[in-house]
């Protein structure tokens, strides 16, 4: 019964190692959660989790944390997908931001994501005693992740210590805390953004539309083309918004995620334009460019 | 890369879109060297000279090069890859940093295993999932105490394909008996320690000699640049030879109709109708469904992540091991293995850790070190424990068997974990060499007069009272108490002090560490022995570690093990001082004094706490008999 075989390709090597990262965490933790931020990455992980679990059903919830500033197009995707799929879906924001009226526009990307993202995630993590929560997050996207662990340990506050991570042997995690403690998971750790998209590809994975080309009423905001989702975004006297072909590369809160101009409408011409792409993915990010080793400091934070 | 610039041409795009559909292979390679030898700008040379650099690193790049750059202002590629460095200055645990780029013929991951100390732990980590490991040497220094080093951890993590890039060719003159010598040197050490034979490659990462292109510098070598080897160096699947092995890793019970059996497939592969037996129960059955999203299909092979249904209904849970009725492994709770060791703590023979190898975790004690490699030497040293990036032979006794090829026949079943119980890290990893005895073998001689006949012989229930505290807790004083009650009472009991006990049984330990650790495993011994005759033992010793008393309590049976903690200040128990001790411990007459120089981790969750300097001894032995009672140890 020796195997002759071929090797696997990489997309088949990803999605298997995902898959056992996914089960793994379920197998060993009580009361796991999905983190779905409704972009292409968790679309990706969402895939992967109704595949482990065939024909069963998903064995946790998602959960949503819910700036109020996400697109609109992201939110009636997120609310078709848990609808299509039969999938139970939490939602949370924080209600104190909500109270303060919190926003990218007047408090800065730092305080928005702060409040908005990084505090109602830890919020909804107690409040509904999570011990696990799976992230979309990818080494490749930014440097201070290429180190990150598969489990990433988390105190009973929430807070990530740098110097407290264990070492990932082989497929072997090692998943024991103490109560009151938890992981954050990462399934996609060995993807990449092109993986992504390959994958999207050939699984045929529903994604929200923004990916896709089309005339979009965008204006220059913080030095990006921004979307006038809605009638939050200030737009300065004496302009008007533009009609651009565009797209996005990464989806997150509309004013502070830039377009990028792009004939791509379809999975195939959006794979064929990334492999010549001269950027990379979160050159597109407000949130990343605020300070500097500004992803480090937010992981220590809580946040993903 | 295209001519016009573009990363991928247009016969490389439709490839990745038609019909191959990303059907394109990964290669996970490893990337050993310091610093010094030019890792980082070998890896830095590849991502630029492959056109892999987006426009806002390499703008970065640029700023990033004039500020602090080692090149004098040109570009220093190794920045593409550093910034650990300051990762490094604030403590920050980095054992890998993971780099991934794609070439039209490829994906590659890039295990990147920075540090000096840490280097053997850190190269361990990111080798266990590489298939391949590029060794860099300095041509300036050819092969060096930590070349053999590196090769030697390759060849314990069982890598099967080595390559020694050469650097820096350029500060020797590209001269081909350099590299001829150094080849030499190299090949004849590898072939020494039985690591595969390795391609050597001269390179300049700084000039991009050999790394991406060939060059014109070396025209004495016919071989393949760096990067071209990588790309097409044929990479086996691992462990082809090794039988089908499923460890599983979860059951799937989603409804009454469907049962299935999750996992990886560790190594061979697998149709419906295969004969198969579970492991470590030793159940035959046959393999009735290969099921995934998709629905069924025709077989499952090495790598894939699967559910498996079962022809008859066996019992089968997570940590099983499903593997061919006629090729399976070992089972066995006593094995060899080698051990690299991963804690600052360092690990102590006799200690309990728990072991998590394939999906089963179980708890496992060193007993004996064969001897300690010397990583950097090859000598073979004798040691009494291990500290953090030792490397081992070492005998292991699990809590009970586990079926388990030898790692060098299947890495996927043959390697495994070491988990601190107390603060639950990983602290060490073992590649299983062989079986010590097949558990099999070894029945437990079944006893017609056994344990519940001694006690019921001596109406009652037998079990162990442990006290533990400082000296001069008041341990020995409450323990004689309570064991004369007993007396009284009718009771059969007897009592272990620690000061008797090192008299006699223990009168070879001292007070280290490790002595501490055997002290203990031998007082949970005798008093499993004195359990199973059916007496209440008492045991009045200090024994400071948690990790120890877990152990003597895992001795016997549940509800059979009453933690007592004699509990008093530090101050109080000095100031009592009734054997003069303390005052000899803060002269420094006396070493690893509990309490003065040697630390006491209370218990967490006794079953008794007592606190000596708020009650009297009588009233506390009193408590201890009423707790015996409430249990029904006792009679009436």
């Amino acid at each position: 019964m020796s195997s002759t075989a071929a090797r696997l390709s990489h997309l088949q090597r990803l999605e298997a190692e995902s898959i056992h990262i996914i089960r793994e965490v379920v197998a060993e933790f009580r009361k796991p959660v999905m983190l779905y931020s409704i972009g292409k990455d968790s679309s990706v992980m969402l895939h992967l989790a109704r595949k482990a679990f065939a024909p069963g059903p998903l064995p946790f919830p998602l959960m949503h944390i819910d700036t109020t500033w996400k697109f609109h197009e992201m939110i009636a995707f997120r609310d078709a997908t848990a609808r299509d799929l039969g999938l139970e879906l939490l939602v949370h924001t924080n209600p104190d931001g909500l109270r303060d009226g919190v926003n990218p526009i007047t408090h800065g990307s730092s305080v928005h994501t702060d409040v908005m993202k990084t505090q109602a995630l830890k919020q909804a993590l107690t409040k509904h005693g999570f011990d696990a929560a799976f992230g979309g997050a990818r080494r490749d996207e930014e440097a201070s992740r290429a180190k990150e662990r598969v489990f990433s340990f988390r105190t009973a506050t929430h807070q990530w210590d740098p110097r407290n991570q264990r070492p990932e042997l082989w497929s072997i995690y090692n998943g024991r805390i103490t109560t009151g403690e938890s992981i954050r998971a990462f399934p996609l750790s060995n993807w990449t953004e092109l993986d992504v998209w390959q994958y999207i590809l050939q699984e045929d994975i529903p994604v929200v539309p923004l990916y896709f080309a089309k005339p979009r009423p965008v204006i220059r905001f913080n030095g990006m083309w921004v979307m006038v989702d809605d009638d939050r975004l200030p737009i300065p006297e004496g302009t008007q918004p533009e009609m651009k072909r565009v797209r996005f590369r990464t989806l997150g809160c509309y004013p502070l995620t830039g377009a990028v101009e792009s004939s791509a409408t379809t999975v195939a011409e959006v794979v064929a334009e990334m492999l010549n792409s001269r950027t990379s993915e979160r050159a597109g990010r407000a949130i990343d460019h605020d300070q500097a080793g500004s992803m480090e400091l937010k992981k220590r934070d809580g946040y993903f | 890369m295209a001519d016009d610039g573009r990363l991928f041409d247009a016969a490389a795009t439709e490839a990745v879109l038609s019909g191959r559909r990303g059907q394109r292979d990964l290669l996970r390679f490893l990337t050993c060297g310091s610093v010094d030898d030019g890792k980082s700008t070998l890896i830095g040379r590849i991502l630029y000279d492959s056109n892999l650099i987006f426009e806002d690193q390499l703008k970065t790049l640029e700023r990033d090069s004039k500020a602090r750059g080692n090149a004098g202002g040109a570009l220093d590629l190794s920045l593409l890859v550093d910034g650990l460095q300051a990762e490094r200055e604030q403590g920050i645990t980095i054992d890998v940093a993971w780099r991934y780029f794609t070439t039209d013929r490829r994906k590659f991951i890039v295990a990147d295993t920075p540090g000096h100390e840490q280097y053997t732990r850190n190269m361990a980590t990111g080798a266990s999932n590489a298939e391949l490991a590029v060794l860099l040497v300095d041509a300036r220094q050819g092969v060096l105490v930590q070349t053999r080093r590196h090769a030697t951890i390759a060849r314990l993590m069982g890598l099967r394909h080595v390559v020694l890039a050469i650097n820096k060719m350029d500060l020797v003159a590209y001269d081909r008996d350099v590299f001829d010598a150094i080849r030499a040197d190299f090949g004849a050490f590898a072939a020494a320690i039985g690591l595969p034979e390795p391609v050597c490659i001269p390179v300049s990462a700084l000039m991009g000699d050999n790394v991406v292109n060939p060059s014109a510098a070396t025209p004495w070598y016919d071989g393949p640049a760096l990067l071209p080897y990588l790309e097409t160096v044929e990479v086996a699947p691992e462990s082809p030879d090794a039988a089908f092995r499923f460890p599983v890793q979860w059951v799937n019970r989603p409804n009454l109709d469907f049962r299935g059996y999750c996992g990886t497939v560790a190594s061979g592969t697998v149709r419906p109708g295969d004969r198969v037996v579970i492991e470590p129960s030793g159940r035959e059955t046959t393999v009735a469904r290969i099921v995934d999203f998709n629905g069924d299909r025709a077989q499952a092979a090495a790598g894939e992540s699967v559910t498996l249904t079962l022809a008859d209904a066996v019992d089968v849970a997570r940590g099983d091991l499903i593997v061919p009725a006629g090729d399976r492994p070992q089972v066995a709770d006593q094995m060899a293995a080698h051990l690299i060791w991963m804690a600052e703590e360092p690990l102590l023979p006799e200690r309990g850790y728990l072991m998590k190898i394939g999906h089963t975790t179980v708890p496992v004690q060193v007993t004996e070190i064969k001897h300690r490699l010397d990583v950097n030497t090859q000598n073979k040293l004798a040691a009494k424990r291990l500290e953090l990036n030792e490397v081992a032979f070492c005998n292991l006794s699990l809590g009970r068997p586990v079926p388990f090829d030898p790692y060098e026949d299947n890495r996927a079943t043959g390697g495994f974990i070491l988990i601190d119980r107390t603060t639950n890290h990983t602290v060490g990893c073992g590649m299983i060499a062989f079986g010590l005895r097949r558990a099999g073998n070894i029945h437990w001689q079944a006893l017609e007069v056994d344990k519940a006949a001694r006690a019921h012989q001596k109406h009652q229930k037998p079990g162990v009272l442990w006290f533990t505290g400082l000296s001069g807790a008041g341990k020995s004083t409450v323990a004689n108490l309570v064991e004369k009650r007993l007396m009284a009472l009718g009771h059969h009991s007897y009592l272990l002090d620690g000061d008797n006990v090192r008299h006699g049984l223990n009168r070879d330990l001292g007070f280290t560490p490790e002595d501490r650790v055997e002290n203990i495993r031998r007082v949970a011994e005798v008093s499993r022995l004195f359990v199973d005759a059916g007496l209440i033992v008492l045991v009045s010793f200090i024994s400071p570690y948690r990790a120890e008393r877990r152990l003597a309590r895992e001795k016997v049976a549940d509800g059979e093990f009453l933690e007592v903690f004699v509990d008093a200040p530090l101050a109080v128990c000095e100031d009592r001082d009734p054997k003069g001790l303390y005052r000899k411990a803060r002269a420094g007459e006396i070493k690893n004094f509990t309490g003065i120089d040697s630390a006491y981790e209370p218990p967490e969750a006794p079953e008794l706490h007592l606190r000596t300097d708020q009650a009297s001894p009588d009233d506390l032995a009193e408590e201890v008999i009423q707790a015996l009672r409430a249990r029904g140890l006792l009679r009436g």
